[in-house]
């Protein structure tokens, strides 16, 4: 029991915490059972009311069996609390206080390994911070570090540059050293060999010193000539004298001073020819810049023509002046200023050109590049059709040639195709002379039959026209004013007119030539108007017809045929027979002319 | 071309008269003149010692000959053939002999260049010039053989001393500005002269015949410098040649450079022609020669050799000479003006042309190898101007 007690506290201490200030505050092993009581007080008190909540003395057995349940499933060695008699409302004390001791048993264990586990939670939480700082004190660390390595980069970079500029610095360096050091080995050589050949030089003055000094035979220097000459130049000798001095120092001036004359002299021919060139420079300059500019439409062209004339007067002005004095040195400079000036000038001017004719050229080149393609093209096509053309051409050619080629070779056989073309083509030049035979027996046929209808036509004119003349002789002899009244009416203007006609006709027999050649010259050409009065003769004819009914139908048909037909030829023919056949109808002139004249004043009637 | 038969000489001393008639040729003591058109021997003169160096006067009359171990120095006539005269330097010694431009005085130089002696044949005087440069060309007549210039070196400085060749009056004396004086050279109008330090310094000084310093040309420094100088014949270019392989030309108004030649070791300049020669036997090797400034020209050429053009661009075999040894064999060692200073042929490097000489009238050229000689023609037709 006192072990049990011991372990409360540490348990409550961990757990519970309202339990634990409850047994710390009332922990006392002396006062075990107030202590009990005081915990079981509280315990009561607080679980009082969940008791009271869970269990009232009515429930009791079923609390019972309840607690049993659950501390069944808790795997609890089951103490099955009893009661401590049997529906009555008090339990046996000791399953339950052994229930009791073993929750709590299991509470205390929880509670320690709660305690346990917050410990670890602590401790775990802890190390995590820890470690979490640790962390971000190492990344810290890490991107330091990674910076300094990239600036350590950067420094050894720019090193290696300086290392690579030094080295080239030193092997130029190394250069110059090894040229100045060949110059100085030449040099020193130069010297040695120099001071080696002083040396040799001296040793052998000394020995021929020593030489001498011993020898002492002074071998004299003469001369010995067998006689004077003459100097070469014949003169005579002179003596030394200071106007022989003198007149050799004036010699000596004298050739100084021609030399310089003389290259003076060149010196003058030659800056004048330069002069000369430079005005003429001047003048073509002049000449080039001021038509060009006169005629340029830039904003400068007045200032600088101004400038032009002006400078062109004062040229004028200089050059008169400067072919005067020459050597004038203000002459001179205003002649190269006014050079250079021009000269600027000029280069403006040209390279102005320069940009325009490149704008130029680079307009055309695009305008080129655009227009040309098309044509280009198209010209490219033609040009390949041509070829293609050609080409076709020529293989036919080819072909053919090669066939006369073939055919050439073999005789016999060529000979043979040449006969059986030309028998071939007589055969198509028989066959087109049948043709033309045929056609023209046809052609002779037609005409044949032409001329014969014409024969027949002219006979059967002829006929007819004697039968007219006949009928119409019969129609005057027979005629009467008093059988047709309706034809009368218009047969008595008719008949009247025709009456008229008569005596008309014979009193102007004479008038009806011109009338009637008038007439049969209008009748005779065949006019619209014409032809429209013969309807309005036919008319006439069908009424006069209609007079002689049934004289002649087969004349009023051949009439109306014929008026139908060929009204105005026929008619003309009819009323006028044709020259072939003058004396058959001129019988029937008259009546020819009658019936004229009936035509006309019909009309004339016809028409009013 | 013909060639005569060979006539025995020794140190190559064989020479033309100034008029061109006679041809003198020494042959060990014996000095031999023939007639130039025949070939004839005309005089024969016998002198006492073996001759190291002979020359004819300028008026084609007298012979000197001059035998350096003895001392001596004999005159020979021509007109006259006893005349005869000696010349005993004595004790002294002799370096070389020359005439002077009137052929009446012989210049002697002593030995160790202590002195210059000139005889005068006229009056039989001497006179002495003391303290003569020992340089590459310390001495030199002006054209027209008025003035003779001397280079002199007293105190460790270089002096000129300008002698009228009349009566050798002292005209001018004036110090000039070299450290080492190489040479001088007189222009052709006598007007001018060229002044020439020593190689270990390009510098060129020009002075008047009065002795005023007309101007200093210096075309860079430390390296090696000038090694010829030459003035066209009209006296208006002055060629310096230098041991940078290049000519430099400089004009007579200004003094300063006009142009620049260089001599490539590769040619590819299109305007050159390169004649090589092409011989047919394999053991003689070629010549090749590489010609400056000459856009055309045609050549004569032997049987047994042919000259055929190399077209550009062409390599030159250039032997790199020793570089430490002194004097070396490289840079510009020949220059000659053709007459009318139209031409400038330049010798480059360490070929072997002994000499380069243009005909009078400027339209030749011959060249004188150790074994060989060419002469070149330039076609004048091609030229406009």
């Amino acid at each position: 029991m006192g072990e049990w007690w011991t372990t409360v506290p540490i348990g409550t201490s961990m757990g519970n915490y309202e339990a634990s200030r409850i047994s710390h505050a009332t922990m006392s092993p002396s006062r075990q059972n107030n202590y009990v009581s005081m915990y079981s007080l509280p315990l009561s008190k607080s679980s009082y009311s969940v008791i009271s909540a869970f269990c009232t003395e009515d429930n009791i057995s079923p609390c019972i069996s309840y607690i049993n349940q659950e501390l069944d499933s808790l795997g609890l060695s089951s103490i099955c609390i009893e009661a401590s008699s049997p529906g009555g409302a008090g339990l046996s004390a000791v399953p339950a206080l052994n229930a009791m001791y073993e929750l709590l048993q299991i509470h205390r264990r929880n509670m320690c390994t709660l305690e346990e586990l917050e410990k670890e939670q602590l401790k775990k939480t802890s190390s995590l911070e820890h470690m979490q700082m640790n962390n971000s004190r190492l990344k810290d660390q890490l991107e330091l570090s990674i910076r300094e390595k990239s600036g350590l980069h950067e420094t050894e970079r720019q090193l290696q540059l300086k290392i690579k500029t030094l080295q080239s610095c030193l092997k130029t360096e190394k250069d110059e050293v090894q040229k100045l050091q060949n110059i100085i080995a030449s040099r020193a050589s130069q010297y040695s060999h120099d001071a080696k050949r002083k040396e040799r030089e001296a040793s052998k003055l000394k020995e021929r010193l020593s030489q001498l000094l011993v020898d002492r035979k002074d071998k004299k220097l003469a001369i010995d000539v067998l006689n004077c000459l003459g100097r070469s130049d014949g003169r005579r000798s002179h003596w030394k004298t200071a106007k022989a001095t003198a007149s050799h120092e004036g010699e000596m001036y004298k050739s100084l001073l021609s030399d310089y004359e003389a290259s003076q002299r060149s010196l003058m021919l030659e800056n004048a020819e330069l002069k000369k060139v430079l005005q003429q420079m001047k003048k073509e300059m002049i000449h080039i810049l001021s038509p060009r500019q006169s005629s340029s439409r830039r904003a400068t062209a007045d200032d600088t023509q101004e400038q032009v004339d002006s400078d062109g007067e004062e040229k004028a002005g200089d050059s008169s002046r400067e072919t005067l004095d020459q050597s004038c040195e203000h002459a001179r400079e205003q002649l190269t200023n006014s050079i250079r000036q021009q000269w600027r000038k000029l280069r403006n001017h040209m390279e102005k050109l320069d940009s325009q004719a490149s704008q130029v050229q680079n307009q055309l080149e695009s305008n080129k590049e655009v227009i040309p393609r098309e044509t280009h093209d198209e010209e490219m096509e033609r040009m390949r059709h041509e070829v293609q053309q050609c080409k076709e051409f020529i293989h036919t050619q080819q072909q053919l040639l090669q066939q006369q080629l073939n055919t050439s070779f073999d005789d016999e056989t060529a000979a043979l195709l040449n006969d059986c073309y030309t028998l071939e083509e007589k055969e198509r030049l028989k066959e087109e002379w049948r043709l033309f035979e045929e056609q023209k027996r046809n052609f002779e046929r037609e005409r044949k039959n032409f001329t014969e209808a014409a024969i027949r036509l002219g006979r059967e004119k002829k006929a007819f026209q004697e039968d007219r003349a006949t009928w119409l002789k019969n129609q005057f002899l027979n005629m009467t004013p008093f059988t047709d009244r309706r034809r009368c009416s218009s047969s008595d203007g008719h008949s009247a007119l025709s009456i008229r006609s008569e005596p008309e006709m014979r009193i102007s027999s004479t008038n009806t030539q011109p009338a009637k050649s008038s007439t049969y010259a209008t009748f005779s050409t065949p006019k619209p108007t014409q032809s429209a009065t013969v309807p309005s003769t036919t008319e006439l004819y069908r009424t006069l017809r209609l007079i002689p009914d049934s004289r002649s139908p087969r004349q009023r048909q051949t009439f109306n045929s014929f008026a139908c037909r060929t009204p105005c030829r026929t008619l003309c023919s009819l009323v006028c027979p044709p020259a072939p056949t003058p004396s058959g109808h001129r019988k029937s002139a008259p009546s020819c002319e009658t019936t004229v004249f009936i035509g006309l004043h019909f009309d004339a009637t016809g028409k009013s | 071309m013909n060639f005569s038969e060979v006539f025995k000489q020794s140190n190559q001393l064989c020479k033309v008269s100034p008029d061109g008639k006679y041809l003198a040729t020494c042959v060990q003591y014996r000095l031999v003149v023939r007639d130039m058109s025949t070939l004839q021997i005309l005089q024969l003169y016998t002198c006492l010692d073996q001759i190291s160096h002979m020359d004819w006067s300028s008026d084609s009359l007298f012979i000197l000959c001059a035998m350096y171990k003895r001392g001596l120095v004999q005159v020979w006539s021509l007109e006259q053939p006893d005349w005869h005269c000696k010349i005993d330097e004595g004790s002294i010694g002799l370096l070389s002999s020359r005439w002077s431009p009137d052929g009446r005085h012989i210049l002697n130089t002593t030995e160790f260049h202590l002195r210059i002696t000139v005889w005068s044949l006229c009056t039989k005087a001497v006179s002495y010039i003391k303290y003569p440069k020992a340089c590459q060309k310390g001495i030199d007549f002006s054209r027209d053989g008025c003035y003779m210039a001397l280079a002199e070196r007293r105190d460790c400085k270089d002096y000129v001393s300008v002698f009228v060749c009349d009566d050798w009056h002292l005209l001018r004396h004036f110090e000039t500005e070299t450290q080492d004086l190489g040479g001088l050279e007189w222009s052709p109008n006598g007007c001018v002269l060229a002044v020439w330090d020593s190689c270990l310094e390009y510098k060129v000084l020009l002075y008047s015949l009065d002795g005023r310093l007309l101007s200093t040309y210096s075309a860079y420094e430390w390296s090696l410098g000038v090694k010829t100088v030459t003035w066209s014949p009209s006296s208006q270019f002055l060629a310096i040649g230098s041991y940078d392989e290049k000519v430099r030309v400089l004009n007579h108004i200004t003094w300063k450079k006009i142009t620049q030649f260089e001599h490539p070791a590769t040619i590819n300049n299109t305007k050159a022609v390169v004649y090589k020669e092409v011989e047919r036997r394999p053991a003689v090797g070629a010549d090749d020669l590489s010609l400056h400034n000459i856009t055309i020209g045609t050549t004569l050429f032997n049987t047994q050799s042919k000259y055929e053009i190399c077209p550009p661009p062409v390599q030159i075999p250039v032997v790199k000479p020793d570089p430490d040894r002194a004097n070396p064999k490289i840079g510009v060692s020949t220059l000659a003006f053709s007459s009318d200073s139209r031409y400038l042929a330049t010798k480059n490097g360490g070929f072997q042309v002994q000499s380069l000489n243009w005909h009078c009238s400027g339209d030749s050229l011959i060249l004188l190898g150790k074994e060989q000689l060419c002469l070149c023609y330039m076609d004048t037709d091609q030229e406009d101007k």
